[in-house]
C-alpha cells in the first residue's frame, strides 16, 4: 500500500515526529517502497493460523503483588533534563 | 593516534601467516585464562596490552564508543587480587567490550544516538552485571547501528564502523562494533545483541563466531529495547570454545525480565568435544537459491563437507516460508520498536530541545532532534502498522506468518539435528554502497531473521573467504541446543584454522 505526503505526516504526528516539508515526498516514497515489500504478506492464506506472540508459547509470567523497588527518586533523576523538588519539569500545560 | 606506549612490547603488526609466537592478545579467552591461572601474565597487563591497542587502532576502526580506561585498570587490579585469593572463574581478569546498549551503572550507555548521547545509566544491565560479578575487565562500549537498527554500522551518531578486515567495507550490523573490536583483536570478546541477525551477521562479515541464544535464555534487563519479542543478547569471540565460557556467564533465569525462561543452563564448555559420528545437518534448499553469491555458497559447501568427514550426513530440507521472514520482520520489528521507542519523550531522560513552546512541541523536536533517520523511517512504519484500521492486516498478519516459519523449522528438526547455511547473500558490501537504498538492505537479512522470529539459537562460525572477505557458517539449532551448537562448532574449528586468521592492522 503506498502512502503519500499527508499520509506521512499524519503518522509521523502521531509517533510525535516532525518531517521537513522538503523530506517529506522522498519519505513517503521510501516508507511506500517498505510498505511495498511488507504486502507481499496479503497474499499469504493464514486463516485459522494463530498469531504467534513468543516462539515457545510461553505465557506472561506474573509477580507477587508486593514492593519490591527501593525509592530511587534522586539517582533516576540524575540523568533528567529538568527537574525541581522532585518533580520533571515540563513547559506549562495548563494555563 | 597516539605514541606507541612503553607497556607495548609485542610486535604491533601481526598476521597469522607469519611463524612468530603468538602475543597474548592473539590468544583466546581460554588460553588467556590459563595463562592468567599460571601466573604468565596479570590482568592488569593483559588489559593495558588491549587499551594501547584500541588507542593505536581504533581512531581509524572506530569500535568503540567509550573506552574506560581507569575503570578497566581498576577492575583488572581487583581481578588479580582475587585470583590470588584463589576466588576465580574462567572470565576473571578478562578483558571484554559491552555493546552500548547494556546500561551499565555510572558510565555513558548512548545506544549509537543523540538522543541517549548524554544518557550515563543509572543502574546495571543483568548481562553486564554478570560479567562485572565473574570479575571480568570492562574494556569499553562497543559502537552499534542506532538503536540497533541496521545491517551496516553506518546508522550510528557516532560514524561508521570499518571492517578491519578491509577498511572500504561494513563491518556488518548492528553489533558492528563488538564484531570489529573482536575481529582487530582490541577486546577478548565483547557482548552483541541480535534481534534479525545483528549478531550472527557482523560475526560473519568480520571473521569472528558469534552466537544468538534461543529466545528467553538471556535476560533482557537492562538493554535498550528495540523489539521486545524478538532481542536477545549473546556472546562475540574468536572461538566457539570462548563463545561457551562466555555464555556460561551470560545465560540464566531472570525475574527481571518477564520473557526470560527458568530452563536449565549447562555447562557449554562440557561437551565441546563431543563426537560429530551420525549428526544429521538439514540444508534447506531455500537458502542455496537464487542471490546468493556464488564464491559464498563455495565457502559454505566447503565447510559442509568439512563435516562430512568429521562423520555428520547431510540432507536436503525445505523452509517453504522462508521469503516471508523479510515482510514479517519488517512488519513486527519496527511496530514493536515503535512502542519501545516512546519512551523518549524529553521529559525524564535522554535529549531535550532548546526552549520548547509547549509540551507537543517538547516531544517532537526532541524526537525528531534526537533519532536518525533509519529510526525515525522504522518508528513510521510501525506506528502505521499499529495505527486504527491497519492492526489486523499488518501486526496481526505478521504474526501469523511467524507461527508458519515457526513451525516450518519443528517439522525441518524432525528430518535433522541441526540446519546450515549461509548468514548473509554476500560478503561484507561496501560502506555507502547500500545506504541510500533501505529496501534493499532490508533484503540482506534474509537468511537471519526467520531464527528470531522462530526464537531459535543461531552460531555463526568463520568458514573461508569470499571476495577477499570473511564469510562465516550459520548453525541452526533446536531451542535451547546451544550446547550443541558450541559443540559443532568448536569441533570444525578443531579441524580447520579460518578463526584464527586476523587482519594484518596498519
Amino acid at each position: 500500500m503506498a502512502i503519500d505526503a499527508s499520509g506521512v505526516k499524519k503518522v509521523a504526528k502521531l509517533a510525535r515526529l516532525s518531517i521537513d516539508d522538503d523530506a517529506v515526498e522522498v519519505t513517503a516514497a521510501t516508507i511506500s517502497s517498505i510498505l511495498e515489500l511488507v504486502d507481499s504478506m496479503q497474499a499469504v492464506d493464514t486463516l485459522g493460523v494463530e498469531p504467534l506472540a513468543h516462539p515457545l508459547d510461553a505465557i506472561q509470567r506474573l509477580r507477587p503483588d508486593q514492593v519490591t523497588e527501593e525509592n530511587q527518586r534522586e539517582q533516576l533523576q540524575g540523568c533528567a533534563p529538568a527537574v525541581e523538588e522532585g518533580l520533571f519539569l515540563v513547559p506549562r500545560v495548563i494555563e | 593516534m597516539t605514541a606507541l606506549s612503553p607497556v607495548e612490547a609485542e610486535p604491533l603488526l601481526y598476521n597469522t601467516t607469519s611463524n612468530r609466537p603468538n602475543p597474548m592478545y592473539d590468544k583466546t579467552i581460554a588460553e588467556q585464562s590459563r595463562a592468567l591461572a599460571s601466573g604468565e601474565i596479570s590482568s592488569v597487563e593483559l588489559t593495558q596490552t588491549y587499551l594501547d591497542r584500541i588507542r593505536l587502532f581504533d581512531g581509524d576502526i572506530n569500535s568503540f564508543i567509550t573506552v574506560t580506561e581507569a575503570l578497566a585498570l581498576e577492575q583488572a587490579a581487583a581481578a588479580d587480587q582475587r585470583r590470588a585469593a584463589g576466588d576465580a572463574n574462567a572470565m576473571t581478569g578478562i578483558p571484554v567490550a559491552h555493546k552500548d546498549l547494556f546500561c551499565t551503572q555510572g558510565v555513558k550507555t548512548s545506544c549509537g544516538s543523540k538522543m541517549l548521547d548524554n544518557f550515563i545509566a543509572p543502574y546495571e544491565s543483568t548481562v553486564t552485571g554478570k560479567f562485572r560479578d565473574a570479575g571480568a575487565v570492562m574494556l569499553g562500549k562497543t559502537n552499534m547501528d542506532e538503536f540497533a537498527m541496521g545491517s551496516s554500522n553506518e546508522n550510528s551518531h557516532y560514524g561508521p564502523v570499518k571492517n578491519p578486515w578491509d577498511k572500504s567495507a561494513i563491518p556488518g550490523g548492528s553489533s558492528g562494533g563488538s564484531a570489529a573490536a573482536v575481529a582487530a583483536q582490541l577486546a577478548a570478546g565483547a557482548t552483541g545483541t541480535d534481534t534479525g541477525g545483528s549478531i550472527r551477521q557482523p560475526a560473519s562479515h568480520c571473521g569472528i563466531t558469534g552466537m544468538k541464544p534461543t529466545y528467553g535464555r538471556v535476560s533482557r534487563w537492562g538493554m535498550v529495547a528495540y523489539a521486545s519479542s524478538l532481542d536477545q543478547a549473546g556472546p562475540m569471540t574468536r572461538s566457539a570454545e570462548d563463545a561457551a565460557i562466555m555464555l556460561n556467564t551470560m545465560a540464566g533465569f531472570d525475574n527481571q525480565d518477564s520473557t526470560c525462561l527458568d530452563h536449565e543452563v549447562p555447562d557449554y564448555t562440557a561437551t565441546l568435544n563431543d563426537s560429530l559420528e551420525g549428526l544429521t545437518i538439514g540444508l534447506p534448499k531455500e537458502y542455496f537459491a537464487a542471490g546468493l553469491d556464488s564464491e559464498v555458497e563455495q565457502q559454505i559447501r566447503n565447510a559442509i563437507a568439512e563435516y562430512e568427514k568429521l562423520g555428520a550426513n547431510v540432507k536436503e530440507v525445505s523452509l517453504p516460508n522462508a521469503r516471508l521472514c523479510i515482510p514479517a520482520y519488517y512488519v513486527i520489528a519496527p511496530a514493536e520498536a515503535s512502542s519501545n521507542l516512546s519512551r523518549f519523550d524529553g521529559v525524564r531522560f535522554g535529549h531535550r530541545c532548546e526552549d520548547p513552546k509547549d509540551l507537543m512541541d517538547l516531544y517532537i523536536r526532541s524526537r525528531s532532534e534526537g533519532f536518525g533517520e533509519e529510526v525515525k523511517r522504522r518508528i513510521i512504519v510501525g506506528t502505521y502498522a499499529l495505527s486504527a484500521g491497519y492492526y489486523d492486516a499488518y501486526y496481526r498478519k505478521a504474526q501469523q506468518i511467524r507461527r508458519l516459519i515457526r513451525d516450518d523449522f519443528l517439522n525441518a528438526f524432525k528430518e535433522c539435528d541441526v540446519i546450515m547455511g549461509p548468514n548473509a547473500p554476500t560478503s561484507a558490501f561496501d560502506i555507502g554502497s547500500m545506504s541510500n537504498d533501505p529496501v534493499a538492505m532490508y533484503l540482506s537479512d534474509i537468511y537471519t531473521l526467520s531464527v528470531n522470529l522462530a526464537g531459535l539459537p543461531g552460531l555463526s562460525v568463520p568458514a573461508g573467504m569470499a571476495n577477499q572477505r570473511p564469510v562465516g557458517l550459520q548453525i541452526i539449532g533446536q531451542h535451547f541446543d546451544e550446547a550443541r551448537l558450541l559443540n559443532i562448532g568448536h569441533r570444525f574449528q578443531q579441524a580447520t584454522d579460518w578463526h584464527q586468521k586476523s587482519p594484518a592492522l596498519v
